[in-house]
């Protein structure tokens, strides 16, 4: 990361008659593609670069130096576990017996890729307590969804087609809802009580036959441990729902809860998160599914089973009527399996339950170091993650905006913010197990250097950032007039 | 508890656990009821050192055999360039998240920007979001785009000549979200354009989805077809793959409203099934009514050219279960990937491959069915580099043989039909080798017999 922008586009290196590539002459040019019919044929050739190989390597070298990522530095995004992406997980991940093999290769000739799928689904089991785990969904909101036909299937399946209605806490994340609607069901908002914890009293009115299931994060988005978990997964068991666990906040639990153990019945992992996968910009994770033993028949097409034929374990794939369908096109991001099983095998049994004892206590060593200077709406032990609503001293006007633009100054990525919506200002960190303590020393001292500069200098945290390679951009802008591809670059002369 | 991703002392958890005011770990646990803690120890095996995590791995890679197995079916062993590997491991893009905060991800979005620039390109669209899971779920999205836009119409035709791996995923989303999946039959290997007419005439379809090429690797005329999707007020959809979109007619040309599918054949690895990339393309009319993330152009405060996540208010995070999807982030390291191939290849790169997987796929056509053994499944249909065959040998038996030569001949789509698939990265000898295992497999059958 360097702070001078660079800010070019590839099409403006173009210049026409340069070529990037080199390929294999045509040994068969007796057959000419012009002998295709003219009408079902392109008409005219798309507008793409022509740039020599260094040109294309300096292009995205620049750029990758006006981002950050967290080889770059502490990024306490909170919800979205920015750990440290080991690097002998890349390695595994481009292993050229892995990377070669096609998805619908006969099985017999995929033995080690299907065993580490395999590998991977019996780990993710024993982490979480529950029975069997698909690995086929490709991210944590694919994850959801797939779980949520899991839920609507076993209630479909026993001819009980009133329960349309999935109980979501109203600090959940986005795509709780979002998935539920894909799902076809219809979200019922459970409120908060002002612990940050489920309101028990509201929840137990919406608990009837109408109910498929409740949606949960636990720890919730607050970081805080829903300690009548216990309770409130009897009552919705009870009416004859399902539980779901959304795994965003698996990290804290590791070494300390099984989801299985405490009630849930479905629940998906994001691999990208709790087991180190990088996020790569954005994608790809991946979002594997796990039920409890009476589930698994519904987990989607093809399912990964452990054979013994003749003394010899084999790996074969299986398709079954029985199950919600296939939600992706084969496997999954089987590149994303690679690494997750790379980190879960170089963790073992003996670090493994000391991530979540470790994340919890670089969360808290944060909160309670600036809780003078930044608003703690809940006081109390937190898991891996916090919120705080804002500065404490809100004269200056500077917002959560502000102080999260102004760290990008000191070369911080900022914390989640404006999430949850509970409230106004909300500043959401999450540190990781792997940060040191040097780390977050520094991150505090910026936190409340930046703290009294609201006070001293109050426009200067408002106009931040001054430092980055851009300065603060004009989302309205953007969204009023959107101009979305370099052809309406050129014809807006951007 | 020294451990390479384990940064603290002994001595810096002491005081650490001073300043919060707990006096252990698992004191910062106490709000967690004790019969809900976890008691047994984990079971997964016991930490391996790197060299063993090595060692493990190299071991299972043995396990798997590589194959020159000409499968296609979606999925494509195009030439992979040295460079966009690379430029995938650059950490600053490989370890960054969502680009959320813009002044210091303006490495990603500026890619995203150069993506979605080219897949419009490709597909003759003019805009682009900024990249699906993959080119099923991009379909069935697509699908879902259409019922949305349709309003009060919640019935889709889909072409019988599409991929069945994307439409077993298409009809998962379909009914769980109440829409009506019918199928177009194919005649001869394409879409019955007059059967998709008699259903479009029921004035209650959302929208029509066909392939191109089709998944026999037939390149389909649908001249007509939108004209007729839109006097009926269905959106007209068409699933591609997105490197053969560099030679034959566009979407955009043919007039679709939504162009989908996998970027997987804009040269990334195999992967034994992912990660690839979906593509979502459209109209600008339409922009709105996408899923996903999508970039834009805007100026920062000194009045510079950058660019940002834009037109959110579609997004889950802020329109909840009212969003256009629950997608949430998009598939950006593998959007960079395709961004990176495009730009070496260009326009003339992504046509010499194409040219030569023609040639290719079209003399091993000739040679398989120049055996006897083979013919072709749809004689004189245009395709590009692959293609189905029927036979009468016993393709169990066959591939079994071929697999024992580190072969693989296609894939069986029906009881006696092959669909074989031919690239750039295919030599001639290669398809002598598999027409020679063709022949020698019948001979030892023929051997059998007498």
């Amino acid at each position: 990361m360097n702070n001078k922008f660079y800010g070019k586009l590839i099409f403006e290196l173009s210049q026409t008659g340069r070529q990037a590539y080199s390929l294999p002459k045509n040994e068969c040019s007796e057959y000419a593609l012009a002998c295709l019919p003219s009408h079902l044929m392109r008409q005219q050739a798309p507008l793409l670069p022509e740039v020599d190989e260094l040109s294309v390597v300096r292009h995205y070298i620049n750029m990758s130096n006006n981002n950050f990522g967290v080889d770059t530095g502490f990024y306490p995004l909170g919800s979205c576990t920015m750990k440290y992406n080991p690097r002998i997980n890349e390695e595994v991940a481009t292993h050229r017996e892995f990377v070669g093999l096609h998805p619908l290769q006969c099985s017999e000739t995929a033995q080690g890729a299907l065993a580490v799928y395999y590998c991977l689904q019996t780990c993710l089991a024993d982490i979480s307590g529950l029975s069997e785990f698909t690995l086929n969904p490709y991210a944590g909101a694919h994850g959801e969804l797939t779980g949520l036909m899991i839920m609507r299937g076993y209630h479909m399946e026993r001819g009980d087609l009133k329960r349309t209605k999935v109980i979501i806490p109203d600090s959940a994340h986005g795509t709780n809802p979002a998935s539920s609607a894909v799902c076809g069901l219809e979200v019922v908002v459970v409120k908060s009580r002002p612990d940050g914890t489920v309101d028990i009293d509201d929840l137990m009115p919406l608990l009837d036959e109408t109910i498929a299931g409740m949606m949960m994060t636990n720890p919730n988005t607050l970081g805080i441990f829903e300690h009548n978990i216990g309770k409130i997964a009897k009552a919705v068991h009870d009416c004859g729902g399902l539980m779901y666990y959304d795994g965003a906040n698996l990290n804290p639990m590791l070494g300390k809860v099984r989801p299985g153990d405490i009630g849930f019945d479905i629940m998906h992992i994001n691999l990208h998160k709790t087991f180190s996968t990088p996020h790569g910009g954005g994608g790809p994770g991946s979002g594997p599914v796990g039920v409890r033993a009476g589930l698994e028949h519904l987990l989607p097409n093809p399912r990964v089973v452990k054979v013994s034929e003749d003394g010899f374990e084999t790996f074969k794939l299986q398709c079954s009527d029985q199950s919600i369908g296939s939600i992706s096109a084969h496997l999954g991001n089987f590149g994303v399996m690679l690494r997750a099983l790379a980190y879960i095998l170089t963790m073992g049994r003996e670090q493994l339950k000391w991530v979540g004892p470790l994340a919890t206590l670089n969360a808290n060593y944060i909160k309670e170091s600036l809780k003078d200077v930044f608003e703690l709406p809940i006081s109390g032990v937190c898991k891996h993650e916090f919120v705080f609503d804002g500065l404490k001293d809100k004269t200056s006007g500077v917002t959560t905006l502000d102080v999260a633009k102004r760290l990008l100054d000191y070369g911080f990525h900022a914390p989640t913010i404006y999430f949850p919506l509970l409230f106004h200002e909300a500043l959401m960190i999450e540190p990781t197990e792997n940060e040191s303590k040097q780390t977050l020393d520094e991150f505090i001292h910026i936190m409340r250097q930046i703290a009294q500069e609201a006070k001293d200098d109050p426009e200067m945290v408002k106009t931040a950032p001054h430092n980055t390679p851009v300065r603060r951009l004009d989302d309205t802008l953007a969204a009023l007039h959107p101009v979305v591809t370099w052809r309406e670059l050129q014809a807006e002369n951007y | 508890m020294a451990f390479k991703y384990f940064p603290h002392t002994d001595e810096e958890v002491s005081q650490m656990l001073e300043r919060i005011g707990a006096k252990s770990l698992a004191d910062l646990y106490s709000d967690v009821p004790q019969e809900l803690q976890q008691k047994a120890e984990y079971q997964i095996p016991e930490a391996m050192s790197e060299m063993e995590v090595r060692r493990f791995f190299n071991k299972l890679g043995m396990q798997n055999i590589t194959l020159r197995s000409f499968l296609g079916a979606g999925y494509y062993d195009h030439y992979s360039p040295a460079v966009a590997q690379s430029i995938i491991h650059r950490s600053e893009f490989l370890t960054a998240y969502t680009p959320y905060q813009a002044e210091i991800s303006q490495g990603t979005l500026q890619y995203i920007f150069e993506y979605q620039s080219m897949m419009a390109e490709l597909t003759g669209m003019e805009v682009s979001n900024a990249s699906m899971y993959d080119g099923t779920t991009a379909t069935a999205e697509a699908m879902m785009m259409a019922v949305a836009a349709a309003k009060k119409r919640s019935r889709v035709l889909i072409s019988d000549t599409i991929n069945p791996f994307v439409l077993r995923v298409v009809k998962t989303y379909a009914k769980y979200q109440g829409i009506q999946v019918d199928m177009i039959p194919a005649k001869d290997g394409e879409t019955d354009h007059e059967a998709l007419k008699a259903e479009l005439e029921k004035e209650d379809v959302a929208g029509v989805i066909v392939a191109t090429p089709n998944f026999y690797g037939i390149v389909e005329d649908y001249t007509g077809v939108a004209d007729l999707c839109h006097e009926h007020k269905a959106l007209f959809i068409i699933h591609c793959v997105a490197t053969a979109l560099s030679v034959v007619r566009t979407p955009g040309e043919w007039g679709a409203d939504i162009a989908v599918g996998d970027g997987q054949s804009l040269g990334i690895p195999l992967s034994y099934g992912g990660p690839y990339v979906g593509f979502l393309c459209t109209s600008k009319k339409l922009i709105r009514k996408m899923p996903g993330r999508i970039v834009g152009a805007t100026r920062d405060a000194d009045g510079k050219r950058a660019f940002v996540l834009t037109l959110q208010a579609r997004e889950q995070h802020i329109r909840r279960e009212k969003a256009t999807s629950n997608i949430c982030s998009n598939q950006s390291l593998m959007a960079l990937y395709v961004t990176v191939y495009m730009s070496l290849m260009g326009a003339k790169g992504l046509r010499e491959v194409n040219a030569t997987s023609y040639s290719m796929a079209h003399y091993l056509a000739e040679v398989l069915t120049s055996t006897g053994l083979f013919e072709m499944a749809y004689p004189g249909k245009p395709f590009l580099c692959e293609f189905a065959v029927k036979t009468k040998l016993d393709i169990e038996q066959l591939q079994a043989f071929c697999n024992s030569q580190f072969m693989q001949c296609g894939l069986k789509i029906a009881d006696n039909t092959l669909l074989l698939a031919v690239t750039e990265t295919y030599s001639r000898e290669d398809c002598d080798n598999l027409v020679e295992a063709c022949v020698t497999f019948n001979k030892e059958q023929e051997g059998c017999k007498l």
